[in-house]
């Protein structure tokens, strides 16, 4: 399995789910362990916190690109993804990668699994 | 000042020279992708302009869920669906953000033009969905009252 080399975030930071429901559609959940700082923010001491967001997310089935994201600083903390797959199976491989704008960069591989 | 000292000087502006390209590098790779303009415009029209939007046809095809009130503006989770057929991209904006674009999702090989995500709320405002098929671009509008902002 090819996992990125630029990897800062190990797996940990990120948790994924691919179910595939009764009506064929393939329900895909994703959580980010970030900090999603929007650059405006100050600190205890006034001092404005630097902006560090996710910029862009992709995810591939079986390594065909089926979602690409661009996300700005409005994005919550955390980020939480649901998004939906016509066409999958089960033991199909489900990838999501995302980079930052500091970029540090992170890949999840998942297993499509019955519901 | 000594000659030292000088050097010392010397050395650290290219120590930093070094840091700065080795952070600005990775941002780069993908400034291409990543539509900076549009994501850092302040108005609403301003982003329309920079997806390069001409006209929008309102439309009851596009479904947005969130709730009507929120409590804490920091995260309030929407649920936004396009049932317009060959969906290909869906833009997800707050007019009274300090920023308005929010996400911007491609759709490609068997992916539905269905998304649930959290976003930040600044104020009370408008959630606007914009979504493009073929060259034609459709939005629908959903009002959401923040009791408590969240764009900190």
């Amino acid at each position: 399995m090819v996992v990125a080399n630029m990897t800062d975030f190990n797996a940990d930071n990120m948790k994924m789910r691919a179910q595939l429901k009764v009506d064929g559609m393939t329900e895909v959940k994703v959580l980010i362990s970030h900090p999603m700082e929007t650059g405006r923010k100050k600190d205890d001491f006034d001092q404005l916190i630097p902006a560090h967001f996710v910029q862009l997310l992709t995810a591939t089935l079986n390594g065909k690109t089926v979602l690409e994201a661009q996300w700005g600083t409005g994005i919550s903390k955390n980020p939480y993804l649901t998004f939906r797959l016509k066409g999958a199976e089960v033991g199909d491989i489900v990838s999501v990668t995302w980079h930052d704008n500091l970029g540090k960069t992170a890949t999840q591989h998942i297993a499509v699994t019955q519901a | 000042m000594s000659e030292n000292s000088m050097q010392r000087r010397n050395f650290l502006q290219l120590l930093a020279g070094v840091f700065a390209l080795v952070l600005i590098k990775p941002i780069n790779a993908f400034a291409a992708i990543w539509n900076k303009t549009a994501f850092e415009a302040i108005k609403l029209n301003e982003v329309s302009n920079y997806l390069n939007v001409e006209v929008e046809i309102v439309s009851q095809d596009i479904i947005i869920m969130a709730p009507e009130q929120a409590e804490n503006g920091a995260i309030v989770q929407i649920e936004v669906t396009s049932n317009i057929a060959n969906t290909e991209t869906m833009a997800i904006l707050v007019e009274n953000n300090p920023t308005p674009l929010i996400a911007h999702f491609t759709f490609s090989n068997g992916a539905q033009s269905y998304i649930v995500t959290r976003i930040k709320m600044a104020e009370t405002s408008d959630i606007k969905v914009l979504v493009k098929v073929g060259d034609q671009y459709f939005s629908n509008t959903k009002n959401v009252i923040v009791l408590e902002n969240g764009c900190g």
